[in-house]
């Protein structure tokens, strides 16, 4: 990164009692970065965001906000403000007092207060709530309000924790985009966690995976999509799956080759494209990563550099409106593939599939990391 | 056909419904004959009582007992009536309410938002407090109160409740507060709130049913209690029900017993009362912790 780093985050364990919940993570973000952790539920996102807020304190490492390091600050003087995932507004207080209270607490006289309030929620059009209660507003627009006390604040940091997880779909598409807008106009640095891939994607500058409390991948989305550290981020990021086919590794003159089982007419043989760290395999196991866009039928207008062909045995289709998935077994694994809508396979019938070898990436069994030289 | 067997159902409904209410009545009636036997005899001159039925309703009605009872009746030695002692039970129980509900909320507040090392080791003592028979403390508690130069003090009575009533009020209002969320603590702390601010501005505008439960069993408790105030309290700081006692028991001659009976009652009603101003918010505020809980 040539930016100087905003949030730094480095080395950092935190223990509850016995329990190791975030082991040694380093990570760290630009001004004006949006950085999403993502994850499966229990993997620490929430721990490693209140450890950034000051709510809970820090076993090991050092947390620097804007070059200051922040461990001893108190959660009101590091000058961020913090969406939750409940929303946690103070149920005996008006709208207009959860916004502002913050600034209540910090001695800012009424009448500037009353403008700042107006003008928030302005912003996100909440001006005719103002008078109620939480318990009076619908999912959606206590989500707002949520926001309205964190943009009132107007901090260096914003922390989000799952803030859309609560809505339904269509909202949280919505609110997706009006997140990423707000984060374009105001410019501010985010940290942002959910355990929706796709929310990440669309959101992120940059992505860290998390599992039980361990880093797997700090990198931007496109480097966590195309090119995964391990077998768990590749599963993890990407809706369908990459598909993850066990082969066996075979080397001949023209460079390694991949020998993939097919549930009918026997193994069939593929050149490895990227073949990085592959030779010094010959003779082994491999997974062969490679996301359902990168399997398409054959094009009829000429097939694209490093494709291979193999012809599968198709067992279900699956039309999906713009795309259509089609589904049939290598290497005894379920392998997805996504073909145009045109594409009048049926059940049952076999089909060549071209296989764009220069999107793949390889795995090893034993150690599940990427194989790379 | 139809109305037929309509016509039978509405007649059973009917049937089960009136077996249902005689025997709720039945049920009013055993609970409220007492109250209702205290009453009429209180309002009969004396000589109706002992020559006639307890049951039968005062053919001479009077409130002389009454008056008696508050302010002229004999209670051990002096002819002062109630009313000095009641007035001593006010003073005992509004500070020892006040302070031992306040306090229980404050160690909810810690015990739930404040974890500390040990922390459910400590609930588990404080919660001892609630099933330590009364008998067990009265010495070590006289030697305590001794030492403090509080024996026979109104100060020492309440000392005494609110040390143990803490445990209760401790309960209720930790299991109040652990359904509460730990993330409006949280975002309180991000905007600037400290520990007596969020318990004041965040909680305890929350807590209402749970105040409410807390109040009315304190209250009933410790104006009910009689084994404190014959122990630890002097002539002039005795309770209420002490001094019922004494009027009860020390009267030389006839026994009044229209007075006896209004002095009951006169000793009983602000409990009566309490409950049936805010009984309702009792049992709702049992129920949002049973649910939660
Ligand atoms: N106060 C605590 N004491 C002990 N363990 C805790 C405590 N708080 C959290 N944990 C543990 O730490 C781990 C991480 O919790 P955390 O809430 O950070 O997960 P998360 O990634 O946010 O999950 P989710 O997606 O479900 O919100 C969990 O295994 C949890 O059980
Ligand atoms: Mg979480």
């Amino acid at each position: 990164m040539s930016t100087v780093a905003f949030l730094e985050i480095d080395h950092l364990c935190k223990d509850y009692g016995p329990v190791e919940v975030l082991k040694d993570i380093d990570l760290s973000i630009e001004q004006g970065g949006f950085l999403v952790l993502v994850g499966p539920s229990g993997c620490g996102k929430s721990t490693l965001l209140y450890t950034i807020a000051g709510l809970e304190s820090v076993t090991r490492g050092e947390i620097r906000i804007d070059g200051r390091s922040v461990n001893d600050l108190a959660p009101s003087k590091r000058d961020i403000a913090m969406v939750f995932q409940s929303y946690a507004l103070y149920p005996s207080m008006s709208v207009a007092e959860n916004i502002g209270f913050g600034m209540e607490m910090r001695g800012v006289p009424k009448a500037e207060r009353q403008r700042a309030i107006a003008e928030v929620a302005k912003t996100l059009q909440i001006g005719h709530l103002l008078s109620r209660r939480p318990a009076q507003l619908s999912g959606g627009q206590r989500q707002r309000v949520a926001m309205g006390r964190a943009l009132v604040r107007d901090p260096k940091l914003f922390l989000f924790d799952e803030p859309l997880s609560n809505l339904d779909a269509k909202l949280r598409i919505e609110m997706r985009t009006e997140i990423k807008r707000l984060h374009q106009s105001l410019g501010t640095t985010i940290v942002y966690v959910t355990h929706d891939q796709i929310e990440a994607m669309t959101l992120a500058t940059r992505i860290a995976v998390l599992k039980d409390g361990v880093l797997q991948q700090f990198g931007t989305p496109a480097q966590i999509y195309d090119d995964p550290a391990n077998l768990f981020v590749a599963d993890f990021m990407g809706s369908p799956p990459m598909n993850l086919i066990p082969v066996t590794v075979q080397a001949d003159g023209a460079g390694p080759s991949l020998v993939v089982e097919r549930a009918t007419g026997g193994p069939a043989t593929v050149p490895a494209g990227r073949a990085e760290g592959l030779e010094a395999r010959a003779g082994g196991e491999a997974i062969l990563g490679i996301r359902p866009e990168a399997i398409t039928e054959v094009p009829a207008d000429g097939m694209a550099d490093g494709a291979a062909v193999v012809a599968c045995q198709i067992e279900v289709v699956e039309p999906a409106g713009a795309d259509t998935y089609v589904i049939t077994h290598l290497g005894g694994k379920e392998v997805v593939a996504r073909t145009s809508p045109d594409c009048r396979v049926r059940a049952g019938e076999t089909l060549p599939l071209a296989f764009r070898m220069d999107k793949a990436v390889f795995f090893d069994p034993a150690t599940h990391d990427r194989i790379a030289d | 056909m139809s109305a037929m067997t309509q016509d039978t159902a509405v007649r059973t409904g009917r049937l089960a419904r009136a077996a249902v209410y005689s025997a709720l009545l039945v049920f009013a009636v055993y609970y409220l004959l007492p109250l209702y036997v205290m009453v009429a005899n209180s309002v009969k001159p004396l000589d109706e009582i002992r020559s006639g039925n307890m049951l039968a309703l005062p053919q001479v009605f009077t409130i002389e007992p009454w008056l008696s009872a508050w302010s002229t009746a004999q209670i051990g030695v002096e002819p002062t009536g109630l009313v000095p002692y009641f007035w001593n039970t006010i003073k005992m129980v509004v500070p020892a309410v006040i302070i031992s509900t306040l306090m229980g909320a404050l160690n909810g507040y810690v015990l739930t938002k404040w974890r500390f090392r040990g922390d459910t080791a400590l609930f588990g003592c404080l919660l001892f407090a609630c099933f330590i028979p009364f008998q067990i403390v009265l010495i070590p508690m006289a030697s305590v109160l001794g030492f403090l130069n509080l024996a026979g003090t109104t100060a020492g009575l309440v000392l005494v409740h609110v040390v143990y009533g803490l445990g209760f009020t401790t309960l209720f209002f930790r299991n109040y507060y652990d359904a509460f969320p730990t993330e409006l603590v949280k975002a309180a702390q991000i905007d600037g709130a400290g520990f007596f601010r969020i318990f004041w501005r965040i909680l305890l505008p929350s807590s209402g049913p749970i105040i409410v439960v807390t109040v009315i069993w304190q209250f009933t408790n410790v104006w009910n209690d009689f084994l404190f105030g014959v122990s630890f309290a002097d002539y002039d700081s005795m309770p209420i029900t002490v001094a019922l006692n004494n009027l009860v028991s020390s009267s030389t001659g006839v026994k009044e017993y229209n007075v006896h009976f209004a002095g009951a009652i006169l000793a009983a009603l602000p409990t009566l009362v309490v409950y049936v101003v805010s009984g309702r918010y009792f049992v709702r505020g049992l129920m949002a912790g049973a649910v939660k809980g």
